[in-house]
């Protein structure tokens, strides 16, 4: 396989993870925030719903977004005038990836969320903070670390991602065809099992290179402070 | 002035407590559990009463029935709490600034440099919470709460998680606060010697309930409040003027409406007003005046009435002059020495057992 489609693959993979975790982050550090602070009727039903990805088999996760989001769900129509096509795209490699990493960086910002000592959110009220500051300058500087690894963690999940995909967007070499992806392709032809190799190596490496950006982002001296 | 009267629910634990108090400093003192911090929470805005009002110098901060529920950051109440609560992610420097960044340029009435110099706080200004002694955290916390020029000042046990020679370092910060800065502090202890020390009034809290309030000399010498006061600690207030210092025998002479009481050097000024808690089982009584004796204080003082009967112990109430006085004898003693109301006696006060951590500047 010649090399320049095989940096294709290798870019559409990291795209799908990297805009998988960019948008799912912020709605998982405020999940993570609602759970660990707020007590609200139906909490755990909340709860179990957020983890519900990470229990379900992947391919039914895929159906489900391709009955709400595919061309003809409820989702999917009400989405198509404003321009967002979910539907056999690479979008859609995204979004599967972001749901199905979802629980997990909510998991890991939730536990370092819950370390933060909620009586220093009281201190900084007294000393004139709104809730949304609090929150900016004291709970989510803390929380740092469990934001990084909740972050990785997500994103080597979306890198993996393989049964919601392939259900809800098919395999399109390209567009929506990913490293698992193309990896499974090539275990399926005969002959083809070095590039299956090699990619299988490829990403080993990538998965190692996320593991230590984020072992640098933790240690390198926290976000100093709010200026 | 602060005025409070609410109703909080705490689980199974109800809290009603009314006061008023206008003085620099009112203690809300009582056992542990007492519903102490939960007041001082309401005050603070973090816990929100189920019903009353309370205002801070005629601005309503809640009121229920008219709700008013002012948010805590816009309250202006400052908070010291018992364990500083510093940012541990930021210096000290920047939690100084946290407080003070927020308040509007024009609400600003604190110096900040002032305040760093009161409370020694230049060397750690580059350092982190984590690197301080208990001592420096519990400083740099008065400053940071100070900065945001709060128009009242929360302090919940500032001291229990201290060693004593801290206890005392910031014990002389909060007098000069006091002094210096003349801003009002509701300050919470189940420690008596920092109430007589820095407060001029007290609220007694016991079981969510106010039981008494008043001038802290008037609160502690009712003898029906002791069962919360701790029978160890009972005792009296002496409301005192400095009168001199004994610079050969390290000695301070307090002159009270009633007489003289000599005490270990005090560091103060000739006149300058000061209470000292006098406890009771440091009192002894004698009918005439006894000679050839090491204590150095003896008052010719009245019987007024004779307390707890039934037990082996007698708390004999006396008057030396104006000034109440109590002492704690065996009734073996009050017997053999035939104590009534209105029988003149002389009331003994080893000099020691006042020691520097009883007596405050009023």
């Amino acid at each position: 396989m010649p090399a320049r489609e095989e940096l294709e693959i290798v870019l559409l993979s990291l795209k799908v993870a990297s805009w998988g975790v960019a948008w799912s982050l912020p709605l998982a550090v405020a999940t993570a925030f609602v759970l660990a602070r707020r007590r609200f009727p139906g909490k755990t039903l909340f709860d179990a719903a957020v983890h519900l990805p990470l229990v379900l088999p992947p391919v039914v996760v895929g159906f489900a977004l391709l009955v709400l989001f595919g061309r003809n769900g409820p989702l999917g129509r009400l989405l198509e005038p404003l321009g967002i096509v979910f539907a056999f795209r690479w979008t859609g490699a995204a979004l599967a990836a972001a749901v199905m990493g979802f629980p997990l960086m909510v998991r890991a910002i939730r536990l370092a969320i819950d370390a933060v000592d909620p009586r220093l959110e009281i201190a900084a009220r007294t000393l004139g903070a709104g809730a949304w500051r609090v929150f900016f300058t004291v709970t989510l500087p803390l929380a740092w670390p469990g934001l990084v690894t909740g972050a990785l963690l997500g994103f080597a999940r979306a890198l993996g991602e393989f049964g919601a995909t392939i259900t809800f967007v098919s395999n399109i070499p390209g567009e929506t065809q990913t490293l698992p992806l193309a990896i499974y392709t090539f275990t399926q032809s005969p002959g083809q099992d070095a590039q299956a190799l090699h990619l299988s190596l490829l990403s080993v490496a990538l998965s190692l290179g996320a593991l230590a950006l984020s072992e640098w982002l933790v240690r390198r001296e926290r976000p100093a402070h709010a200026p | 002035m602060i005025e409070v009267d609410i109703a909080v629910r705490r689980g199974a634990f109800a809290i009603e407590a009314a006061f008023a108090a206008d003085a620099p400093i009112v203690a809300l003192f009582g056992r542990s559990g007492a519903g102490k911090s939960t007041i001082v929470n309401a005050i603070a805005g973090t816990v929100r009463p189920e019903r009353g009002r309370i205002a801070v110098d005629g601005r309503t901060l809640f009121d229920r029935a008219r709700r008013v529920d002012v948010a805590p950051e816009a309250r202006r109440v400052g908070y010291v709490f018992q364990d500083a609560l510093l940012f541990p992610h930021m210096t000290v420097a920047a939690n100084l600034a946290y407080g003070e960044r927020l308040t509007p340029p024009a609400d600003r009435f604190v110096d900040r440099g002032h305040v760093i110099a009161l409370l020694d706080l230049t060397r750690l200004l580059e350092r982190r919470p984590g690197t301080l002694s208990g001592g420096e955290r519990q400083r740099v916390a008065i400053g940071r709460a100070l900065l945001a020029s709060p128009r009242l000042l929360l302090m919940d046990e500032p001291l229990a998680s201290l060693d004593a020679p801290r206890k005392a370092e910031i014990l002389a910060y909060i007098e000069l606060l006091r002094d210096e800065l003349r801003l009002p502090i509701v300050y919470v202890s189940h420690a008596l010697e920092e109430v007589t020390r820095l407060a001029d009034s007290m609220v007694l809290v016991a079981d969510g309930r106010v039981a008494a309030q008043g001038s802290v000399a008037d609160v502690l010498a009712r003898p029906e409040l002791q069962a919360h006061t701790g029978r160890f600690e009972a005792g009296a207030v002496v409301e005192a003027r400095v009168a001199r210092h004994d610079e050969r025998y390290g000695l301070t002479v307090l002159a009270f409406d009633g007489g003289e009481l000599v005490v270990p050097n005090v560091d103060s000024l000739p006149g300058e007003p000061v209470r000292a808690r006098v406890r009771a089982r440091d009192v002894s009584i004698a009918l005439s005046r006894p000679t050839g004796i090491s204590i150095q204080n003896v008052f010719a003082a009245e019987v007024v009435a004779l307390d707890g009967e039934f037990g082996g112990i007698v708390d004999v109430r006396l008057r030396v002059g104006a000034t109440p006085l109590v002492a704690r004898i065996t009734r073996k003693a009050a017997e053999e020495l035939a104590l009534a109301p209105g029988l003149k006696v002389h009331a003994l006060v080893k000099a020691v057992s006042i020691d520097r951590r009883s007596v405050g500047f009023a």
